[in-house]
């Protein structure tokens, strides 16, 4: 498994595509906490789908001020295929060319398979990660370790 | 580790002794085929293990791909205000094929449930905060999709075939 980026070092800036003509910015996002999933694939099983699972959450996401973005190596026809199919309601960003670029700053890609690894980085307002976990990469790490990580960000610094 | 939060609580739906050693809690969707075909494998699990398990669900309706399964969910509370909640559970799991708003109300019907008694909870979203309540300490307990179980509190990170549930309930035995 690779080496993810550690709690306290600046989260590496980047910028994606989104949409065939949408590209986002992490900096975009300065002022809120953002959690980043990056995952190895769109189009797994749907019910243990860790992004339809996270789409579900979305709403506590939502109530305790975060944002929440998707990474994996797919291109963004195919985020939004995938994404209509699914009905996420939460933007899938394109670590495509040059592929993956993202998921090796953030220490979360795995050259072998090239895909991302399952790793998760909760994001606080400044920019700087608070948490971060990495996952078996068959095991959907569920949402339990974001919600906790974001309630006691939020208790260490109220916004 | 992802452990149940809360743990077993009075308003769970539970079957088998109180005091079994081994609780089994499954959140599930009615609608999911997974958590169907899991369902065989679960009663096998309660045939084996006996009054040494009690087995528990809780729900976790995947409400943006699964658009009856919230209704499926209410369906089973209404069933579960009359003492039928089981009898409902097992019937949406075991008739997959004709899965819909009909066979909750054939269910209903055979468990003595008034066909208005069930339209108007289904309407009114009665059951609306147990189930969001289920969903809600599915997300706290780290559910990672349908079926997630829970083995004496912890989550059961392997399929959910009867060998690997009885596996991993001998080793917590």
């Amino acid at each position: 498994m690779s080496q993810i980026l550690a709690p306290g070092t600046q989260a590496p800036d980047f910028t994606l595509g989104v949409t065939p003509d949408q590209p986002v910015s992490l900096r975009d996002f300065r002022g809120k906490p953002v959690i980043l999933a990056f995952y190895p694939a769109d189009w797994s099983p749907v019910c243990g789908d860790q992004m339809a699972l996270y789409n579900e959450i979305l709403p506590e996401f939502h109530r305790r001020g975060a944002e929440l973005l998707g990474i994996s190596v797919d291109g963004v026809w195919c985020h939004e295929a995938f994404a209509a199919h699914r009905h996420l309601h939460f933007p899938l960003l394109a670590d495509f060319e040059p592929k993956g670029a993202v998921a090796k700053s953030y220490g979360a890609y795995r050259n072998g398979e090239g895909v991302c690894e399952r790793a998760l980085f909760v994001i606080d307002r400044n920019g700087a990660i608070f948490w971060s976990y990495c996952s078996p990469i068959a095991v959907n790490p569920g949402a339990d370790g974001i919600l906790d990580a974001l309630e006691r960000m939020t208790a260490k610094s109220p916004a | 580790m992802s452990v149940l939060r809360p743990p077993m609580q009075p308003n769970d739906h539970v079957r088998g002794p109180p005091d079994a050693p081994i609780t089994l809690v499954e959140y599930g969707d009615f609608e999911c085929p997974y958590c169907a075909a899991a369902h065989s494998q679960v009663r096998l699990v309660e045939q084996r293990f006996a009054t040494q398990l009690r087995f528990a669900f809780r729900h976790f309706p995947l409400t943006q791909v699964h658009p009856l399964a919230e209704p499926a969910a209410e369906a089973a509370e209404v069933a579960g205000a009359h003492g039928h909640f089981w009898e409902m559970h097992d019937g949406l799991y075991e008739n997959r094929k004709d899965f819909g708003a009909s066979l909750f109300l054939a269910l209903a019907e055979q468990l003595g449930i008034a066909e208005s008694e069930l339209s108007a909870a289904l309407a009114a979203r009665k059951y609306a905060p147990k189930i969001q309540s289920d969903f809600l300490s599915g997300v706290r307990s780290g559910v990672n999709g349908t079926p997630t179980f829970f083995i004496n509190g912890v989550r059961h990170d392997q399929g959910y075939q009867f060998e690997e549930l009885a596996g991993a309930i001998e080793a917590s035995l």
